[in-house]
């Protein structure tokens, strides 16, 4: 509906300023689109992390703090929050900074950006409301027939209306850019990137349309859905929507790494080809929910888990190398040549936006990658469903990766598009240390209690009421409360992110009327990167001793992956026999 | 060279240096591995979530259960019929909120065919301590040969939300190994 741009107003649509430090044009429209997601998401982070802390106080059995029906209830929030409205809300941000402000154009059409925005909003409130009223106790999944309010669905339906029109001005914006020629050459590496971000986004919402939509009509007792296809489409708006958080994610990785360092890119034509294979595959992933389901053929599970034979973890392959390459080449040609790892020793470790780039590559790659992979093999999922094993696994690469690399561009965002100093600098500096450390524990520490067969989404895993005792390894009991330990911690930095961040919003001090030498010899609150940007480098003619320390991490990482992989088939071959 | 916020100018599709072509290489052999792994399971591994597949009405499924408790009840346990079917069975398991129907005692070493299903929303299987996991959905009879390879006192924990009483459903499978004797109790605990 926005693909053809019409002429903007020259009120909305032509207020351009220029960016003291990039020199980047920025459209006024753009930059109040993208302060205004940012806030919403920064308010779903609040709503999140809150859950976050209560589901985290219940699970661990020793305070146990939540009665079941607020558990339930508070679970669906935490999810719903984090992965739907957060997530959302900071992606929407993400596609108007990919076209807009690094295309140095006009939003395509300001005024339906900004309906969209609203009916977003009006969604996401009308779910919270009927999840914290006991109305929506279904948990993220809402598995038919468990039913929840009309209005629940109906929110949810309202919200991805709204972040559907969005990617459709983000196309749009691409159209207008390209027609009205605010750039030269192809779209920037990190613009094509969330492109495909984009492009997942309509296919992730498309399923989201086929689900909720008779799944809202069933809740008025209008039509029947069947509780196999809805647990099949639902998966393709539940995981593709991850998949979305991929694109955008491993886009602002390039990003960071330009900002940050100058990260180059070493070969657009690989990169490019890595998001291609997104685009075609990695919808597919919706098969590592039903692996273990009664109404698919093994067939179509074996081909579907594995994306066409993996051609999407090629793809996160070959980011996880090319990403890393891109820095150390960068670092390389302005200097840091010495031994395999100079470029990484002396890297600037206190600019929050490169710290949480690099925790959030490894988190996403070691932790989260290898688990996913794994997990998500056909016999293998037998002994991982609806265990810990598998939140263990996608908080290691929603938390762990997407969420903390978007906090490293939060550190970038506040003094470019926000035009402030970021505040509590100091404390900024090691949020992103506390939040990986703490996620990484986490992460870990849940995987392995799910290795026992502890059920996710269980209020009493010590099962007191129930007509039959259950005993688990009483290694469980460690490893429960030191993913308790570790998810306060990671508490304590997503709180300092959100302090920050808010505080730095509404109460910052501006930097708007500084110069760019100026914001230079800032003392503190404004990240290295912009500080001393990186210096433009030439083209070098050997590439390969260029990323030769990335070599070895990578190597490092296949050897990782494959022990955890064959350990796993091991740990399956000595259950009960079944087929 | 040009970082991945520029513009690339010109025609960015050349070929790739020789670090990056080695490492696609290496991934993509690597994939393939993951890939030949499920296949070559189903042929030589003993682990497979196949199983025979049909959809059934859930009470159509729960008059089947219940048929096949009172063909093979031996006792009852905690208000649960323990049902002990012969080598080589149908044996139907229903799970509802919020309760696994009935308690079964198997043989070690011997195969079986599990029915799961559900009579009213998804419920989870989750065999205690093995940690064996399969779905359970309302509709759908998931028909798995099992074989027993330990004796012992099983249970079964319901491993997907299904209501405000989720956390007590919990059932039992008793494995009793013909070769040693002592078998264990079907009783109360």
């Amino acid at each position: 509906m926005t693909a053809v741009p019409a002429p903007a107003p020259a009120s909305l649509g032509a207020l351009f300023r220029i960016c003291s430090t990039t020199g980047l044009k920025i459209n006024a429209q753009a930059e109040g689109l993208i302060k205004a997601n940012a806030v919403a998401a920064t308010v779903s982070l609040l709503i999140g992390g809150i859950t976050a802390v209560l589901v985290l106080l219940t699970r661990w059995q020793v305070v146990h703090l939540l009665p079941a029906d607020w558990f339930y209830r508070i679970l669906t929030v935490h999810g719903m929050s984090m992965l739907i409205f957060f997530i959302l809300f900071f992606e929407m941000a993400v596609l108007y900074f990919a076209s807009a402000v690094l295309l140095n154009s006009r939003v395509a059409t300001p005024r339906l950006a900004w309906a969209s925005f609203w009916l977003m909003v009006a969604g996401a409130v009308l779910v919270e409301w009927m999840m914290w009223t006991g109305r929506a106790d279904v948990l993220f999944t809402s598995y038919v027939p468990l039913r929840a309010h009309p209005l629940y669905y109906l929110g949810v339906i309202l919200f991805a209306v709204g972040a559907l029109i969005v990617t459709g001005i983000f196309f749009g914006t691409l159209v207008v850019a390209k027609r009205e020629r605010t750039y030269q050459g192809s779209v920037p590496l990190v613009t094509y990137g969330a492109a495909t971000a984009a492009i997942i986004a309509v296919i992730t919402l498309g399923h989201g349309a086929a689900i909720y939509i008779p799944t809202f009509l069933w809740s008025l007792g209008l039509m029947n859905v069947d509780p196999q296809v809805y647990r099949m489409v639902w998966w393709g708006l539940g995981h593709a929507s991850q998949q979305i958080n991929v694109a955008a994610m491993v886009s602002i990785w390039y990003l960071l790494g330009a900002l940050t360092i100058g990260a180059v890119v070493l070969n657009e034509k690989i990169s490019r080809t890595a998001f291609v294979l997104y685009v075609l595959f990695i919808s597919m992933a919706a098969a590592h929910h039903l692996l273990v389901d009664p109404g698919l053929s093994p067939a179509w599970k074996v081909w579907n888990t594995s994306y066409a034979m993996y051609l999407a973890v090629l793809a996160s392959m070959v980011h996880g190398f090319t990403v890393p390459a891109g820095m150390e080449a960068g670092q390389r040609l302005r200097g840091y040549t010495k031994g395999l790892f100079e470029w990484l020793r002396k890297a600037p470790w206190g600019d929050p936006g490169f710290s949480a780039l690099v925790f959030s590559v490894i988190i996403f790659g070691f932790l989260g990658g290898i688990t996913g992979v794994t997990f998500g093999t056909e016999q293998i999922n037998i002994i991982a469903h609806n265990t810990l094993r598998i939140p263990g696994h996608f908080h290691a690469t929603v938390v762990g990766g997407t969420a903390l690399a978007f906090m490293g561009i939060t550190y970038y965002v506040i003094p470019l598009i926000f035009r402030k100093k970021v505040a509590f600098w100091g404390l900024a500096k090691i949020q992103p240390y506390l939040f990986a450390g703490g996620m990484t524990i986490f992460s870990i520490f849940m995987t392995f209690a799910g290795t026992f067969g502890v059920p996710r989404r269980h209020w009493d895993a010590t099962f007191a009421q129930a007509p039959f005792s259950v005993q688990y390894n009483p290694a469980v009991d460690l490893m429960v409360g030191l993913m308790a330990i570790g998810g306060l911690l990671a508490a304590v930095g997503g709180g300092i992110y959100i302090l920050c961040t808010v505080w730095s919003v509404f109460f910052g001090e501006s930097i708007a009327s500084l110069s760019s030498a100026e914001i230079r010899a800032l003392p503190a609150g404004v990240p290295a990167g912009m500080l001393r940007p990186p210096a433009p480098v030439a083209d070098a003619k050997d590439h390969g001793t260029l990323s030769r320390g990335t070599l070895v991490l990578v190597a490092v990482f296949l050897i990782a992956f494959i022990a955890y992989y064959f350990v796993n088939w091991k740990l399956l071959s000595v259950v009960w026999k079944v087929g | 060279m040009h970082t991945g916020m520029e513009s690339p100018r010109g025609v960015w599709w050349k070929p790739a240096h020789k670090a990056e072509k080695m490492w696609v290489l290496i991934a993509f052999a690597w994939c393939m591995v993951l890939f030949a792994m499920m296949p070559l399971w189903h042929l030589k591994g003993a682990q497979n979530p196949s199983g025979i597949r049909y959809r059934v009405d859930p009470s159509a499924y729960a008059r089947r259960t219940n048929e096949f408790i009172r063909q093979y009840k031996v006792g009852e346990d905690g208000g649960f019929a323990v049902v002990e079917p012969p080598p080589g069975a149908d044996v139907y398991l229903l799970g509802r909120m919020w309760a696994w129907e009935p308690v079964l005692k198997l043989h070690k070493g011997v195969a079986y065919t599990l029915h799961l299903s559900s009579l009213d929303v998804n419920h989870g299987f989750n065999l205690s301590p093995v940690n064996l996991n399969f779905q359970v959905v309302p509709g759908y009879d998931y028909g798995l040969r099992i074989v027993p390879t330990e004796a012992g006192d099983f249970r079964i924990v319901c491993n997907e939300f299904c209501g405000i009483q989720h956390h007590v459903m919990v059932g039992r499978i008793i494995v009793v190994d013909d070769s040693a004797g002592a078998a264990p109790t079907g009783g109360a605990q």
